[in-house]
């Protein structure tokens, strides 16, 4: 029998709720997160005017009221170091930080106050704070509301980064993600929050480190990430529909702790290695993994591993130049091929 | 003045002296060249951080700056994790993992020294919202000084906790220069207690070298903030006698504004005060001098007797759990 469907925004909702209905302690906060603050004919009538700019906590300050849900001034250093502390006394905050593209406002609330807190302290504090944050090209949004940038936070000690792909993973990650006592920067590509899936109504939990293999497969390994997991699976079908070659999709859902051990095990298996990262290539996830690979297991590879990620440039505007940008299938049926030596 | 009761006197006074001996011989450990790294000394501002946390408990926070040794001494920390934390000893308050400019302590409410100017502001802000959401009736201080009174972040700050009504207490700490920079030079404002009038609430400046008046002030900014009526900005200003950290060679101030600082000495200004009106003796505050002297002297025994962290301990207090 077929399990409820909802959409990837509907998952994260739900997790949201459940864990708000689960823990008092447990607040979101960030920028129309409800919308329409101290307005007669919006809060005023237990009403919200957004639930968040593209809709992910609608329902939230209705169910939680406003004191659980909190509109903040457009002043992401004040809100996102506010949530670093409340969770250092007590709280579980869930930060929204609209587009990740705006960590630049706000960059040392979140590495130089909540990534570090704990260490400088000797262990005598956590730090239980989720940031939720906007990733992704595709939107035609630009420089400015389009990049993916996790590899910057994956880079720093102290942070936990999760990137899921399908509404099931959403919300298990989510959850963990708020339960979990070290701050969690949890990434969300904008076009996929209209993705459906199966999501079972209940509480679950998927454990931060652990990878998906979303396709099981013999003759290449593809490590992708987010949006690009889905690209992978495209790629997988085509060539599988075409001459038979057969990819093993690794989704590795958090990149911070990183399952090393299912990359591993696959290469060892496929014996070639392609990822598959919407982020810009220099100092990126996808070089780490490549890195990760070639001091591991490098005796293991017949073919050279391959990256396919953004490259090296800012997310442009024009539809023509933003679709060159994003990764495609057919960009990794080419690096499989290339990883392959069959081109 | 008359108000304050004996009992709280006697704890100002100790812990301004304790903050002076303890900065003093910092200074004196430093000149050594026992200390690694840098230290700011707080010397001369003992009066504001003393005349606030007079009026907190454990269960308060205040969050601070990097010249944060009075601070934590005002608000209970330990002296001996203090001393070894400076010392990057395994007993320190931090384990040896934050040093002079990072000591915590949160069981007591003391939220971290901070090195990035202005760090503290957001972060104030969270722990208030913790009281707030919580039901509890905590309130927490912000310091920061002049320097960082030019920060974005303190801008965001005050204008959050004012809009949400947050129980905080801003405590600028006006010591007449952001490293080298006169504060007429780095400030727009006249004063920065006007600010206040920017984010619609009370704004004060007080002699933070009378620890009467940053009693006082302090004492109506936290009640303020613990009836929930909102945040209040205090601008104490006040002078450091060290430089802006230990090596300084002081070449942007003059001899002769050092010493009318020293004659309006936080601590003499105190004992002559109490003295006068015949509040406290001077067999007792001779007796808390010698007594200050005691526990500085141990705790830099306890931190050169301490063992230093083993080397591996680098890699542990990242995370609470990571696979």
């Amino acid at each position: 029998m077929a399990g409820r469907v909802i959409t990837f925004r509907e998952a994260l909702n739900e997790a949201m709720r459940l864990e708000m209905r689960r823990d008092p302690t447990v607040i979101v906060m960030g920028e129309d997160v409800a919308g329409g603050a101290r307005l007669p004919h919006v809060e005023g009538r237990g009403e919200e005017a957004w639930g968040g700019v593209m809709g992910v906590t609608r329902g939230l300050a209705k169910e939680f009221g406003r004191s659980r849900v909190l509109d903040t001034p457009i002043s992401e250093s004040a809100f996102i170091g506010a949530a670093v502390a409340a969770a250092a006394t007590g709280l579980r905050p869930i930060a929204e930080l609209m587009f990740v593209d705006f960590f630049g406002v706000c960059m040392d609330q979140i590495f130089n106050q909540g990534a570090k807190l704990r260490y400088m302290f000797g262990g005598k504090a956590k730090v239980p704070m989720v940031i939720r944050t906007m990733i992704g090209a595709g939107f035609r949004a630009a420089g400015q509301h389009s990049g993916s940038h996790y590899s910057v936070f994956t880079h720093m000690p102290g942070l936990k980064t999760v990137v899921p792909s399908t509404p099931y993973d959403a919300k298990g990650l989510l959850i963990s993600a708020i339960r979990d006592d070290d701050p969690v920067i949890f990434f969300e590509h904008k076009l996929l929050y209209d993705m459906e899936g199966e999501v079972p109504e209940g509480e679950y939990t998927i454990p931060l480190g652990q990878a998906d293999i979303k396709r099981e497969g013999r003759d290449v390994t593809v490590v992708a990430i987010g949006r690009m997991v889905h690209f992978a699976l495209e790629a997988a079908d085509r060539l599988a529909a075409g001459d038979g070659v057969s990819l093993e999709v690794i989704d590795p859902r958090t990149l911070s702790p990183l399952d090393e051990e299912a990359i591993i095990n696959s290469v060892k298996k496929t014996h070639h290695l392609v990822v598959v990262d919407e982020d810009n290539p220099r100092c990126s996830v996808a070089a780490d993994i490549v890195a990760l690979v070639a001091s591991r297991a490098i005796e293991y590879l017949d073919g050279p591993p391959q990256m396919v990620t953004a490259p090296h440039t800012v997310v442009p505007f024009s539809p023509v130049l933003e679709d060159y940008y994003i990764p495609s299938p057919e960009k990794i049926i080419q690096a499989v091929n290339t990883a392959l030596g069959r081109s | 003045m008359a108000e304050i009761s004996r009992d709280t006197l006697l704890w100002i006074y100790e812990r301004m002296r304790l903050i002076r001996t303890f900065e003093d011989k910092v200074a004196e450990l430093f000149a050594q060249g026992l200390l690694p790294g840098f230290v700011h000394l707080y010397a001369g501002e003992e009066a504001i951080a003393v005349g606030v946390c007079a009026h907190l408990t454990d269960r308060d926070y205040i969050t601070s700056t990097h010249r944060g040794h009075g601070h934590c001494i005002a608000k209970g920390v330990d002296v001996n994790a203090m001393m070894a934390e400076l010392f990057g000893k395994a007993t320190g308050a931090c384990k040896g993992k934050g040093g002079s400019m990072h000591i915590a302590d949160v069981s007591k409410g003391m939220l971290g020294a901070n090195g990035i100017v202005g760090g503290g502001g957001p972060l104030a802000c969270g722990s208030a919202l913790t009281a707030r959401v919580t039901g509890s009736d905590s309130v927490t201080v912000c310091f920061f000084g002049d320097g960082a009174a030019e920060q974005g972040t303190m801008h965001e700050a005050m204008n959050l906790a004012a809009i949400w009504k947050l129980p905080v207490v801003f405590v600028c700490e006006n010591n007449l220069y952001a490293e080298s920079t006169p504060w007429f030079y780095h400030c727009a404002a006249k004063e920065i207690a006007d600010r206040g009038t920017a984010y619609n609430i009370p704004g004060v400046l007080v002699d933070g070298t009378d620890v009467f008046a940053v009693y006082e002030a302090a004492g109506e900014a936290v009640g303020r903030a613990r009836r929930g009526e909102g945040p209040t900005l205090i601008e104490a200003r006040a002078f450091r006698y060290y430089g802006h950290f230990q090596g300084d060679p002081l070449t942007y101030r003059t001899p002769e504004e050092e010493a009318e600082y020293r004659r309006r000495d936080p601590i003499d200004q105190f004992r002559r005060r109490v003295l006068e009106r015949n509040l406290l003796t001077a067999a007792e505050l001779d007796a808390i001098d010698a007594r200050a002297r005691e526990i500085v002297e141990a705790a830099v025994r306890f931190a050169q007797e301490s063992p230093y962290p083993a080397p591996e301990e680098c890699l542990t207090d990242v995370y609470v759990k990571y696979p």
